[in-house]
């Protein structure tokens, strides 16, 4: 701990975290939602977080967001706790969130506008607008997106504030099949480029190995750890690989596929 | 949200969006416009001849601007008829309105049958168009002076009302502690007419007209308020949210979210206010204010003219709506980011 470089001010480390929420039937009582949860990124690392719904995947993200605290533990971001919402912490949520009062351009400049370096960075809109195939729609507004459409848009809008550590809350969920695979490459090469540390919730057993270096499986409510896989494929992967196909029969095995009612 | 976005979607809107959305303006021939125009000819013609009729009985003064008025109407309707030909925009417009414009022709007609032609009802009280007419051109000077105080006040008391309501609706919605100490006072004092107030009104300020300014704010600071207030606390916290992840401050948060948020309901509260504005702008100018329309159509009656009261009170009509179509107009341009929005 004597020489922490930039790159170690980017990792994320979370320590036996508990969040309950009232039970909605009875709010006098609470219910666990997280149940404990322990798990470090490294800076610059990219790690899935697989599990059931309702396994409080979303809920560990706002923590790590800050946009609610904890009942107990901890959650650091390099030598600092969490204490709030921060630009350095981007998150794109599971619904996209445009802000229907202002065009496709301006969502995306949201951020920047926001911390007041919209001026500085106007370069950085057209190239985030590409990046997410949406130059055509600059001056749409969000009514007049796909749901695909949308989440490109969110996530250019997280994208664009350069975030130390990015979270993402099953982003590409609403793409088709051609353009999902087209961002996973983007999301993979904007991490390369930046060695972003991101936490990327999906429900996609292959894009997590195409894209983590590590899987971090969740159990049924009330979420805990149940184990993490290292994905120790060479990048660039390929999909149809003879270790892809193997790593992904391991793990829809250890998920008990077959036998468990888990929706993944 | 979850829907799943195929490649000949994408392409499909993206052409749609390039091109211009496919508005759905219908194509309307020539032929078929002129047979929803013609009426509005016929309702004129109609019009002169019932006026020709009823007016051997009436002093030839009374009736001959009105004379003027109908023929240029028809001359009007004439000239449009052929000019729709070449004009695609117009012919729709003609299209749509002629049937609304030949009614309005035929109550005329009605109007005048009813008082001048049958005399039905009685007659001070109810002078034909022609005599409304005539009053109005005859006391043009008046009534366009009373419209122009009027409005001075009218637009002086929305406005300070106005920026009243949004203060304070802000404030309210955004901030709790405001909220526990302005809610009972806005849910005492808010709903009293602000026109009970005008008997006290009169008696502590100076001037009725700076207290009929005052009282048109009070009126229209409370819908505006209130919406306001509404509208900010309901923001969807999701928005919020984002926001705050994007690094956004407090004063973002108020006016680029919070605010663009609860435009919707904001645009409700200057309506509501907006009516109530009227109101109290006539009620005062009735009773206080010695000027303005609310004032002219007392005063006329006072002296027994009713011509010029229906005179007024037709002015009044097109004043207040015109003042309400500008502000739906605005609406429809701050709020194009919604969809379907209600047209005037
Ligand atoms: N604000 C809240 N109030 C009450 N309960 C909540 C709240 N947020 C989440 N929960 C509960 O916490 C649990 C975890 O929810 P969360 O949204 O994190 O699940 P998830 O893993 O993201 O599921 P999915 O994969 O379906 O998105 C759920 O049972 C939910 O009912
Ligand atoms: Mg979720």
């Amino acid at each position: 701990m004597v020489a922490e470089s930039a790159m170690e001010a980017s990792s994320l480390r979370i320590r036996e975290v508990r969040k309950s929420f009232p039970a909605p039937d009875d709010p006098a009582t609470r219910r666990l939602a997280l149940d404990g949860i322990s798990l470090s990124l490294a800076a610059g690392e990219l790690v899935s977080l697989v599990g059931p719904s309702g396994c409080g995947k979303s809920t560990l993200l706002r923590l790590i967001a800050g946009l609610d605290s904890p009942d107990s533990g901890e959650l650091m971001v390099g030598a600092e706790s969490i204490v709030g919402p921060n630009a350095e912490r981007g998150l794109v949520f599971q619904d996209p969130n445009l802000f229907p009062w202002l065009t496709v351009r301006r969502n995306i400049e949201a951020g920047l506008a926001a911390r007041h370096v919209l001026h500085e960075n106007r370069h950085e809109v057209d190239e985030f607008m590409r990046l997410v195939g949406l130059e055509s729609f600059a001056d749409a507004y969000p009514h007049h997106l796909s749901g695909g459409m949308a989440q490109r848009v969110a996530l250019a809008r997280a994208l664009i504030n350069h975030p130390k550590v990015l979270l993402l809350d099953e982003p590409l969920g609403a793409l088709d099949a051609f353009t999902r695979m087209r961002m996973q490459d983007e999301v993979l090469r904007l991490w390369q480029a930046r060695r972003t540390t991101m936490l990327l919730v999906t429900h996609d057993i292959d894009e997590a190995i195409y894209m983590s270096d590590r899987i971090v499986i969740m159990t049924q409510r009330p979420g805990r750890i149940e184990r993490t896989i290292p994905v120790a494929l060479r990048r660039p992967r390929d999909r149809s690989s003879a270790d892809f196909l193997q790593l992904r029969g391991e793990i829809l095995e250890l998920l008990h596929f077959a036998g468990n009612a888990v929706a993944i | 949200m979850l829907q799943s976005e195929t490649g000949p979607r994408i392409a499909e809107v993206d052409q749609a969006w390039t091109e211009g959305a496919p508005r759905q303006a219908p194509v309307v021939s020539r032929a078929a416009s002129l047979r929803t125009w013609l009426p509005v000819t016929a309702a004129t013609v109609i019009c002169l001849g019932a006026h020709w009729f009823v007016s051997t009985t009436e002093p030839p003064a009374e009736t001959r601007s009105y004379f003027i008025f109908l023929w240029s109407v028809l001359g009007v309707s004439i000239v449009l008829a052929a000019a729709q030909v070449g004009w695609p925009s117009l012919r729709r417009w003609m299209r749509q309105m002629g049937p609304i414009f030949a009614a309005a022709l035929l109550v005329l007609v009605g109007w005048e049958l009813i008082t001048a032609g049958f005399r039905w009802l009685p007659l001070p009280y109810f002078p034909s168009p022609a005599g409304v007419f005539q009053s109005l051109i005859n006391d043009r000077a008046l009534l366009f002076d009373s419209t122009w105080h009027s409005l001075i006040l009218l637009l002086g008391g929305y406005a300070l009302g106005v920026i009243a309501g949004l203060i304070s609706g802000i404030c309210i919605g955004w901030s709790s502690p405001v909220r526990y100490w302005g809610m009972p006072v806005l849910k005492v004092v808010g709903p009293i007419p602000a026109t009970a107030w005008i008997p006290l009104a009169m008696v502590v300020s100076p001037s009725a007209v700076f207290s009929a300014a005052a009282l048109i704010a009070l009126a229209v600071w409370f819908p505006v308020t209130m919406l306001t207030a509404s509208g900010i606390s309901n923001t969807r916290a999701s928005y919020l949210d984002v926001a705050r992840t994007l690094g956004a401050g407090r004063r973002y948060l108020i006016f680029r979210v919070a605010i663009p948020a609860a435009l919707p309901s904001i645009f409700i509260g200057l309506f509501m206010g907006l009516g109530a504005s009227f109101l109290t702008l006539v009620v005062a100018e009735t009773v206080g204010v010695k000027s303005g329309l609310g004032w002219y159509v007392a005063w006329a009656q006072g002296w027994a003219e009713y011509g010029k009261v229906f005179a007024a009170l037709i002015i009044m009509a097109a004043f207040f709506s015109t003042i309400m179509t500008v502000l739906f107009k605005v609406r429809d341009r701050v709020l194009v980011w919604q969809k379907g929005v209600i047209k005037w």
